[in-house]
């Protein structure tokens, strides 16, 4: 598959702060492709280059072969963009903010199933200030999606959203990948990216941390899968002894690290042979935001919000 | 320049002003309101004639006579002091304590040295803060001791001085004056006020970013700004002309000359209002900044009184004053149908608004480097 987005040793300086220190990543077309990182990791100065909104100050960068800031008027006409932080104009309705953009762009997008897709129909002709933060939200999106573009960029799109519109934008991301497009979008919500995401790439201080699929990156940066017994700590001696290591005794229960899924059984029947009592059993594995914790590591504790879907 | 996206930017601008009932107000009721007040302040008739308190020692005819033809020019209006305690020592006295009116004193001997042809002084008070009331009372009170001269001479007049005419073939009014000027005040006011507020809010909320991802340029953003006003300035200058004709008797000629005007005008100010806003760092420094060129402009280009009637130097300084081009020339139009200098005030204006507007689009940019 032909690359939609390619980045090469991007770097953005303002004055006496590097924000993107050399980055490099490509994204496939027709994929979703998540940008994950704490508050000023560089997340949106590097969505606002690939957009075309801000010059980069070295690097390569090209968006469906066009270099975004050179050629933005010709990459706008194929290109989605809801900014972080999305405002209009305060007296117009969802229904003539459509009408407006299909001018502009002499798109042939039908406004009210544009509406309809984005669950804004009730609200067509309410005026902009009079929406609920998430009908704005979801004006923006139904915006970025009145040219129908080849590439959906969407910077931090459900921040602050309740649990219902941000299930609308999952949705319509999710039917944006159906139909073939591209998506490339920023987030610090964890499970949002996992759940969404063919690939993520963690950014911090400027870098690329790590970058994959959530499986890859887990696979990489998290601990092995656990099997988790409730059972005394003398059963993690029994276990130490008959499997060879890897197991440890933690608050009432037993942890055995599993190299792989398999051993499971193994470990389970060596507890029924030890004739020690435990009563309940799971396997743990590491989740996208035990790793992106982990490798982030020292960064402020309000940066990271881990809501998941509701 | 794309003329489907320029109507399309046109109708949210306007629907924006239509759902904004204080902006609608400023740009077509205000000039309305300035000019019933102007109007009414300054076309009256009868509230020109200056008040003349007149105590009068004398009391037989020729004394009688005297202040009837007075009171017969229209210049002043003859009010005669009852009160017995005044005397022609304390009058003065009395004047001041009365708010400082315009005084005359008649003595006690006026008629019989009239009678005599013996020489006889009227005295006038006036306060020297108010020149005007006391000169026009000196004049009258002068104007007619003359015709009592002559009629005791037994002579005729031979200078005739009719009543003055205004400038030009038409007897021009304030009210005349004041039209040219409220139009230019609202083509100055409505983009100015607005232009400079939109486009530092604009900048603030990232909503010039948001139409910097659309096909829509600078230039056709601008655009679409100005024919909006040009439509708002054909609307005000409309009603401040159907009510300066038709309730105040103004004197001005409409005809395809003054269209220029309500175009250029607005394309000027518009351009400037954007690149005031433009050039402030913030919504707040952008409104003292529009206030700054917007209200010594609002006052000295001839709006509310004729340029001719300022201080030479205060003339100077609004000869550079682009406003004072655009009403100049819709004076020229309307009043003295002067083509030649209405097409040097076109001129004027229309290579101003074409630097601004080149400045505003070529300064200002919708994206961050």
């Amino acid at each position: 598959m032909a690359d939609a987005i390619e980045v090469r040793d991007l770097v953005k300086r303002y004055d006496d702060l590097t924000a993107v220190d050399g980055i490099s990543f490509s994204v496939p077309a027709g994929s979703v492709f998540s940008f994950l990182g704490p508050n000023g990791a560089g997340k949106t100065t590097t969505v606002e280059i690939l957009e075309g909104l801000r010059r980069r100050s070295s690097g390569e960068v090209q968006v469906l072969g066009l270099d975004p800031w050179t050629d933005g008027r010709a990459l706008h006409a194929r290109v989605g963009v809801i900014p972080q932080e999305f405002r209009f104009f305060e007296k117009i309705t969802p229904g003539e903010a459509v009408a407006y953009y299909r001018a502009l762009f002499r798109s042939r997008v039908d406004a009210s199933e544009l509406l309809a897709r984005v669950e804004l129909l009730d609200k067509k002709d309410a005026r902009y200030d009079q929406l609920s933060g998430g009908q704005k939200q979801k004006l923006g999106l139904a915006l970025a999606l009145s040219n129908d573009p080849e590439i959906c960029f969407l910077d931090e799109p459900t921040t602050g959203l309740d649990p219902h519109a941000r299930r609308a934008i999952w949705h319509v991301i999710r039917s944006l990948k159906a139909a073939g497009r591209t998506v490339f979008l920023t987030t610090h919500y964890l499970e949002e990216a996992e759940l969404l995401s063919d690939r993520v790439a963690i950014i911090h201080h400027g870098r690329i941390i790590a970058v994959g699929t959530p499986s890859e990156i887990i696979a990489a940066h998290g601990q092995k899968t656990r099997l988790e017994l409730e059972a005394p700590p003398a059963l993690a001696d029994y276990l130490s002894k008959a499997l060879g290591g890897g197991v440890r005794a933690e608050a009432g229960r037993v942890i055995v690290e599993l190299g792989d899924p398999h051993d499971a059984l193994r470990v389970l029947t060596a507890a029924e042979a030890s004739g020690l009592p435990w009563t309940s059993f799971a396997t743990e594995r590491d989740t996208l935001e035990d790793v992106f914790v982990r490798l982030v590591g020292r960064m402020d504790d309000g940066a990271l919000k881990a809501e998941g879907p509701a | 320049m794309n003329g489907r996206r320029i109507g399309a930017d046109i109708r949210v601008v306007a629907r924006g002003y239509y759902r904004n009932p204080a902006a609608l107000f400023f740009s077509l009721i205000f000039p309305l309101i300035l000019i019933g007040l102007f109007g009414l302040i300054f076309s009256s008739t009868g509230s020109g004639a200056v008040t003349v308190y007149v105590l009068n020692e004398d009391h037989h005819a020729a004394s009688t006579q005297f202040l009837s033809a007075l009171n017969n020019t229209t210049i002043v209006k003859v009010q005669v002091v009852t009160d017995p305690s005044v005397t022609p020592a304390s009058f003065a006295g009395w004047l001041g304590q009365n708010g400082d009116p315009v005084g005359l004193v008649i003595p006690a001997d006026f008629s019989q040295n009239v009678s005599n042809a013996t020489p006889v002084d009227v005295t006038v008070f006036s306060n020297p803060q108010d020149a005007s009331a006391g000169g026009e009372a000196l004049f009258a009170v002068a104007g007619v001791a003359n015709q009592f001269n002559l009629a005791l001479a037994h002579g005729s007049p031979v200078i005739e001085v009719p009543p003055a005419k205004g400038v030009g073939s038409t007897i021009y009014t304030y009210i005349d004056y004041l039209i040219p000027g409220l139009i230019g005040f609202s083509i100055l006011t409505s983009p100015m006020f607005s232009m400079v507020d939109v486009t530092s809010s604009y900048r603030k909320e990232g909503l010039f970013r948001q139409l910097s991802l659309t096909p829509l340029t600078r230039g056709e953003w601008l655009t679409s700004r100005i024919l909006w006003y040009v439509l708002l300035t054909f609307a005000a200058a409309a009603i401040v002309l159907a009510v300066g004709r038709g309730g105040f008797g103004a004197h001005e000629t409409v005809g395809v000359g003054l269209l220029p005007f309500l175009v250029a005008g607005p394309f000027f100010f518009v351009s400037l209002g954007m690149l005031a806003g433009a050039a402030a760092p913030t919504p707040e420094s952008a409104a003292v900044i529009g206030n700054i060129i917007t209200f010594p402009m609002m006052f000295l280009s001839g709006t509310f009184f004729p340029v001719s009637q300022f201080p030479g130097g205060l003339q100077e300084f609004a000869h550079i004053l682009p406003l004072y081009y655009v009403i100049d020339g819709m004076n020229q139009v309307m009043l003295f149908h002067n083509t030649a200098r209405a097409a040097t005030d076109l001129a004027i204006v229309v290579v101003a608004g074409a630097v601004v507007f080149l400045l505003a689009i070529r300064l200002f940019r919708w994206r961050d480097e």
